[in-house]
């Protein structure tokens, strides 16, 4: 018996279940299993969280077209760094194969869309609705195919095979050229269009740039939304007790074959609609991309903005996007750093060192990353003016 | 059969160097059970140090004084970003030795500029007949290096004090610190030791085309060499190395002509394969220790 029993325990009799009174002045007394476990649990992330989203609905009218660029990439990137979160903040198996998920997220979506008969592969399918789940589809097989491996290796052996796969999976997209268009060549990437509405043109909803940023932000909320709900579901607590201790969680019955295989799959799926949603931002795939850095900027977005928390792995993928435009604002303000790439320091070692140095100072002082910070000071004020 | 031998030296030369960086590996997992992605970087680094040495000191003295000099910047990677961790998960550790090889990288990078450095070797492409053989000097160098260090490597962990002592924490930390070791004093011998091992082979891989910014990915390879191997046997990392060098060096000479549809470079990827074959058959390598576990 390694089956966990599903369906809706017997309740004992006093505690009640289901959606039941809030008492009025106390936000942190629940009444239920459900209060316990819900999204947002206080007034004060209700709140904290409708404001944000309005905030970030009211950048696309603030902003000019260039941040709104950055700024839809880093939502996607956000939705690949939420994805990571799954295997490996809350499942606890350590991938270094992300990129390739992308990878192929990213080229099912361009093959999908591309225009038929031309030198690439190209289907003509441009719909977005079709070749985003298709992208999510695509690539969560190829995890669950990887994961039989995956599941025979434990911790670090596991890392290094996923880094393999990224090498092979940079070789295959290069030499196929059918399909990737080859290195230093590249093909156009995914179009997104919606019911025959071109997404990426100035159009009456307003520039490219505000429509290309409110569809990523309604994206990723969904994204988001969706892996909480994972999270806090029998698959999430599952997931938690693998990457506690797995040997006690197959212990208390939970299949960690399955789980394992499942999570890769979902994390993949995370990896393919957020590869074919990236590049259709720049509207440019090359196979050279999907390199090993690839992969280590979504660790580093993982462990910067929190393990295993979603709100920390959309911190995370908006401090790492954020970290290029402001570092290339660097040598107006220090006249040290260079903008010219032959010269040291220049702006590209600034930024790549930060990205090092950022993963290490984050591990060593607060491993609970930007997160941790926030719990850090929402606590501090909780309780201000006293020390606790 | 003439082209074949000359291949498998060739193959045996570039799997020594692997086997150099695999060492450097496995010493730093047994001692602290963390893969150092750092290794890299160091490799560049040694490569680098000996190129500048060299105009110098001259060659040999200058990859002697490199890899003492990226011996020591291995143990201050040890003692400023590794010793504080100890007692953290092992994920956790890995993943900090990939943020310093990030920024070593960079620094190294600013001291190799734009273009390809030479390390000033004394063999370049130069060749010598051996028998009916012709195969490149600098091949049979590496082999002779390799096994002269891997020699005394092996004497220092059956003989000497230190070298227990290594063994004695590698086997249980516990209880070698019980025993009057000095586990950090063995964290640092180690990284030191993985540092030397990685400049070395960094000079060997600059030797004949020269070392580039991209360079570091060859140390790279030496990861499937330890998996190969198994990640805690010292010998299965020079068995390791020394497969994965003679298999990418078969698909270097016969894959353009027996299996072009692999695409060009493929020998580059196969140490890659190598690893996923191996552990579909064997998930702890061909020497590793099997891990037993009991639900």
């Amino acid at each position: 018996m390694t089956d966990v029993k599903s369906g809706p325990a017997p309740s004992a009799p006093d505690i009640p279940t289901g959606r039941s009174r809030r008492v009025r002045g106390r936000p942190q007394l629940y009444t239920s299993y459900a209060q316990d476990m819900a999204l947002l649990d206080t007034p004060a992330k209700r709140v904290s969280t409708g404001l944000l989203v309005v905030l970030a609905l009211a950048l696309s009218v603030v902003l000019a077209d260039r941040s709104l660029e950055v700024l839809a990439g880093a939502y996607v990137l956000a939705i690949g760094a939420i994805g990571l979160n799954i295997v490996t903040g809350y499942a606890g198996q350590v991938s270094l194969g992300h990129a390739f998920f992308v990878a192929i997220g990213a080229y099912t979506a361009a093959a999908l869309s591309g225009p038929p008969g031309g030198d690439v592969i190209g289907f003509g399918v441009a719909e977005i609705w079709i070749w985003l789940p298709a992208a999510g589809l695509v690539a969560a097989v190829a995890g669950v195919l990887v994961a039989p491996l995956a599941t025979r290796l434990r911790g670090l052996y596991l890392a290094i095979v996923t880094l393999g796969l990224v090498f092979l999976g940079e070789h295959v997209f290069k030499e196929w050229k059918a399909l990737t268009g080859g290195p230093g060549v590249g093909r156009e990437a995914a179009v997104p269009q919606l019911f025959g509405y071109r997404l990426d043109e100035d159009g009456p909803l307003g520039t490219r740039e505000q429509v290309l940023y409110l569809l990523m932000l309604v994206l990723l909320v969904v994204f988001a939304v969706a892996a909480r709900n994972l999270a806090r579901s029998r698959v999430g607590r599952a997931f938690a007790a693998i990457r506690d201790r797995d040997i006690a969680a197959a212990v208390m019955g939970v299949p960690l074959t399955r789980f394992k295989v499942l999570a890769f799959g979902i994390s993949s799926c995370y990896a393919g609609c957020a590869g074919a949603l990236l590049y259709s931002v720049s509207g440019y795939v090359e196979p050279g991309s999907f390199n090993l850095l690839l992969s280590v900027q979504f660790i580093a977005m993982v462990l910067i903005g929190g393990v295993a928390t979603v709100s920390g792995a959309i911190a995370g993928a908006l401090f790492i996007s954020l970290l290029q435009p402001l570092t290339r604002a660097l040598p107006s303000l220090l006249p040290v750093v260079s903008a010219d790439t032959t010269q040291t320091p220049n702006v590209f070692q600034v930024e790549t060192v930060l990205y090092g140095l950022l993963i290490v100072l984050f591990l060593v002082f607060e491993p609970r990353g930007l997160f941790g910070l926030w719990v850090r000071a929402r606590n501090y004020w909780k309780s201000w003016p006293f020390s606790y | 059969m003439k082209a074949l031998l000359e291949t498998l030296i060739r193959g045996l030369g570039n799997g020594s160097v692997y086997a150099l960086l695999a060492l450097g590996f496995v010493i730093i997992y047994k001692a602290t059970r963390v893969i150092s992605f750092a290794q890299p970087a160091l490799m560049l680094a040694g490569a680098v140090a000996v190129s500048h040495l060299a105009e110098v000191t001259g060659f040999y003295t200058a990859v002697l004084l490199a890899g003492l000099l990226i011996a020591g910047v291995a143990l201050a990677v040890e003692r400023i970003a590794i010793r504080p961790m100890v007692g953290r998960p092992v994920f956790v550790v890995a993943i900090i030795t990939l943020g310093v090889d990030i920024v070593v990288r960079v620094v190294v990078n600013a001291f190799i500029g734009r273009d390809v450095r030479q390390v000033g070797d004394p063999w370049g492409f130069d060749q010598v007949a051996l028998g009916p053989l012709v195969v490149q000097q600098r091949w049979l160098a590496m082999l002779a290096v390799t096994a002269v260090l891997v020699g005394l490597l092996f004497a220092f962990f059956r003989y000497t004090r230190y070298g227990l002592a290594m063994r004695a924490a590698a086997f249980d930390q516990e209880t070698a610190l019980a025993q009057g070791v000095s586990v950090g004093m063995v964290f640092a011998l180690s990284w030191g030791l993985a540092g030397f091992l990685a400049a070395v082979a960094g000079m060997f891989v600059g030797t004949g085309q020269g070392i580039e910014q991209g360079t570091w990915v060859i140390a790279l390879k030496a990861l499937p060499a330890i998996i190969v191997g198994g990640l805690d046997s010292l010998g299965g990392a020079v068995a390791g190395g020394l497969v994965v060098g003679v298999v990418e060096s078969l698909f270097q000479s016969y894959q353009g002509e027996y299996a072009p549809w692999l695409g060009q470079n493929f020998a580059v990827v196969t140490p890659y394969v190598v690893m996923l074959v191996v552990l579909l058959v064997r998930p702890y390598g061909l020497f590793g220790t099997r891990e037993v576990e009991r639900v």
